[in-house]
């Protein structure tokens, strides 16, 4: 297993001036696989996210991509191998979808034909319109523009994907649809990926491994099924039933 | 002061975020530098500079040299109504103008700082040792005089500056000059021993006024000045000889061509009191200092050739200096602003302080900061002054725009920029100041309609612009040609809005206007 992973935490500590938000965090996130992170808002599963990116440092312990320690001096590169999708897209208005999508491999000096292959391949992948390229992030719906974020992390073909809480701002409907073909991409693509939400049946719906956080900790690591049947304290039996209506059927 | 957010977004960031540097494929601010540098062009040529101080004798004895210069052949240019006598010193001595009118009393008193009247030898060889040469008198002597009302004198019995004693009610207006100097109002009231305690401080022309209305009785003036007839006022007489002679003369920098010096050597005696006088008339009734100055050579038997400027020529001139001090002002707050409004919106003690300079400076009467550059010696009485205070006045505006656009990225867009992975330079240029370019812009264009207006008061320094005719309206009491300068001036205002609105659909990316 631990042979396979190409994230790891060990022992990572943050806190901010106010409070705790990680606290000896040991996670691993296998290749090829989805890992979900869930949680109630603000158990610190985003800034377990932003950490990795190197969004944020660590007070203390160490994060691993693919056996090496990221740090300062190896961020820079490694963030082209890491592709990161937030709430809304996180799209810059004042760029088309197709400028957004090739910021950074315009960045690096990609070929003009690289970046137009690529780029016809992510819309047959993400079920987006070319016609809608040449539009403005205003002018694109939610589902669109989530669409349309994920094209840019994927750009570069990254090996790991981050989530966080991507489909949290769309209706049920488009969230659904958008539901599905993520699942299809991640598995097309053999993708690794790490997912953030606070909604277990999307968890369950994605997840290979969940990990359940609550306040800064890893409170219980396994599939839906493990969380269910063996909750290792109250929270996790809570927090499950809590979500079992809508969820387990 | 101003209610900005001084903490900045994403706080934890441990890499350095943005810095200008580096090359990157021009965009659409490069291009808006281009326009502003390429519509800014300082003309340069080197005539001889006559100056003049603000008030109407001054002016007509200073078109007169820059006339008979020009007909001796040597290449002049009449800067008018600089200011008073310290800043025409000055400017002489700095080289930033080459000669202009003076009167011998001035020269003793606020020049020399001498007590006692010296000959006119003394007074040539303090100068020499100077740099300064001065011509011969002129021909009259424009002394210094106390006026009032003729009405009003003949029914108080007031005759004499003595007489005033008996009259501790009358209001007296001064101008601040007069008050000021060495041998104005302080000596004045001694010698006399005057009773009058409240004297207020009043511009030359706009005493007249308030002497024809009555909100003051008496005021200070030239012997030689037209208004004492058109206005009815009688001049005391200086009972107990307080006033020192003033003589005209010219003054001129020792290392001024000979040319130029003989020409205006060829002044000297040909100016008496009357047909000064006459002139001064001349200049008041008709408007216009060139062709009064003609009349001069007109009397004396040479052709007149031009009745001065036409004016659609001086309009022109006037607003394309007055663009000239505007845009260049500008294009040197928008080059500083943008990256101190950067710099400032990163928060922290270095942008507070940035910002606080701003608005400190913001807060000086443009007038006030003129006056503090002027006695800087790189700056003095020129066009540099002007320019230099309307970049610091629109500095502000761009500054606190860049920094509150900057400040208001979300978070969220930000944090994607950098996990992106993009180089803090191009974060900057390609996402960040887009993303503001609408607030940064807005900046600019509050920047340029205040430099617009601001620049009228160049003109009190002499660097020229739509304020010319403002000020010389104003020193006439016209105001018609107040209007003159006053009405291209709020044109030109609407003008440079109209043309920013325009900017801001070329500037402002699409995206941010949808």
């Amino acid at each position: 297993m631990a042979m396979s992973a190409l994230v790891k935490l060990i022992d990572v500590n943050k806190h901010y001036a106010d409070a705790t938000a990680l606290q000896a965090i040991n996670l691993s996130v296998e290749l090829g696989k989805t890992t979900v992170l869930i949680g109630p808002s603000g158990c610190g599963k985003s800034t377990l996210l932003r950490l990795i990116i190197g969004l944020i440092q660590p007070d203390s312990g160490s994060v691993e991509f693919n056996g090496e320690p990221v740090t300062f001096e190896t961020i820079g590169k490694l963030r082209r191998r890491i592709g990161y999708v937030i709430q809304e897209g996180g799209l810059f208005p004042h760029l088309t979808a197709r400028a957004n999508v090739l910021l950074m491999a315009r960045h690096i000096g990609k070929s003009e034909d690289d970046m137009q292959n690529r780029l016809a391949e992510l819309c047959e992948l993400t079920r987006f319109s070319g016609g809608l390229l040449s539009r403005y992030p205003v002018e694109l719906s939610g589902g669109q523009r989530q669409r349309v974020g994920l094209m840019r992390a994927l750009m570069l073909s990254p090996e790991l994907l981050l989530l966080d809480e991507p489909l949290g701002a769309l209706d049920p409907l488009v969230r659904a649809a958008l539901q599905k073909d993520l699942k299809e991409i991640f598995t097309r693509l053999q993708q690794t990926v790490l997912f953030v939400t606070h909604d277990l049946a999307e968890a369950a719906y994605f997840g290979d491994e969940i990990v359940l956080m609550n306040e800064g900790r890893v409170v219980q690591q396994g599939s839906v099924v493990d969380l269910r049947e063996n909750p290792v304290d109250s929270f996790v039996s809570e927090f499950i039933n809590a979500q079992r209506g809508v969820t387990l059927t | 002061m101003i209610g900005l957010r001084l903490t900045l977004a994403g706080r934890d960031r441990s890499e350095p975020d943005w810095y200008p540097a580096c090359r990157q494929r021009p965009n659409a601010f490069a291009f808006a530098f281009l326009i502003l540098i390429g519509s800014v062009c300082l003309v340069s040529a080197n005539p001889v500079t006559i100056g003049s101080k603000k008030f109407t004798e001054s002016y007509v004895l200073g078109e007169i040299a820059r006339r008979a210069l020009n007909d001796a052949g040597v290449a002049a240019e009449h800067r008018q109504g600089m200011g008073g006598t310290i800043i025409l010193w000055q400017a002489l001595q700095g080289g930033q103008i080459d000669a202009y009118p003076e009167y011998t009393g001035t020269i003793t008193q606020e020049i020399l700082k001498n007590g006692q009247q010296l000959s006119f030898q003394e007074i040539r060889d303090a100068l020499a040792k100077l740099g300064v040469g001065m011509t011969e008198p002129l021909g009259f002597n424009n002394t210094y005089a106390l006026v009032m009302r003729r009405s009003q004198a003949q029914r108080l019995g007031i005759r004499s500056i003595g007489d005033l004693r008996n009259h501790p009610e009358i209001k007296i207006g001064l101008t601040h000059e007069f008050l000021d100097r060495e041998d104005g109002w302080r000596p004045l009231r001694e010698r006399y021993g005057l009773p009058q305690q409240s004297v207020i401080g009043i511009d030359h022309a706009l005493g007249y006024a308030a002497l024809a209305n009555g909100s003051i009785d008496v005021k200070d003036a030239y012997s030689t000045d037209a208004k004492i007839e058109q206005n009815d006022l009688v001049v005391l007489e200086d009972n107990l000889q307080f006033f020192p002679k003033y003589e005209a003369v010219f003054l001129f920098r020792s290392a001024t061509s000979p040319d130029a010096i003989n020409a205006l050597h060829r002044l000297e005696g040909t100016l008496d009191e009357t047909r000064m006088t006459h002139l001064n008339m001349e200049a008041e009734r008709t408007k216009n200092y060139t062709s009064a100055a003609n009349l001069y050579f007109q009397d004396d038997g040479k052709s007149a050739s031009f009745a001065g400027e036409s004016f659609p020529h001086k309009l022109a001139r006037w607003t394309l200096r007055h663009l000239e001090l505007a845009g260049f002002s500008l294009l040197l707050s928008v080059i500083i602003g943008i990256p101190l409004g950067i710099v400032a919106s990163r928060g922290g003690l270095i942008g507070q302080a940035i910002l606080g300079f701003a608005s400190v400076v913001q807060t000086v009467p443009a007038l006030a900061l003129l006056a503090l550059l002027v006695p800087i010696p790189f700056f003095g009485i020129s066009v540099r002054t002007a320019i230099a205070a309307l970049f610091l006045y629109g500095l502000l505006p761009i500054v606190r725009n860049t920094a509150s656009g900057l400040q208001d990225i979300p978070r969220s867009l930000r944090e994607s920029a950098i996990a992106l992975g993009l180089s803090p330079f191009t974060r900057l240029w390609e996402i960040y100041l887009p993303m503001a370019s609408r607030s940064i812009l807005s900046g600019i264009k509050t920047s340029a309609v205040i430099n617009v207006g601001t620049a009228t008061l160049a003109a009190l320094i002499g660097a020229g612009g739509l304020g010319e005719p403002i000020l010389s309206g104003l020193n006439l009491n016209d105001h018609v040609t107040i209007l003159e300068g006053a009405i291209p001036a709020a044109l030109l205002a609407l003008l440079v809005q109209w043309f920013f609105d325009l900017l801001d659909r070329v500037l402002i990316p699409k995206g941010l206007r949808i």
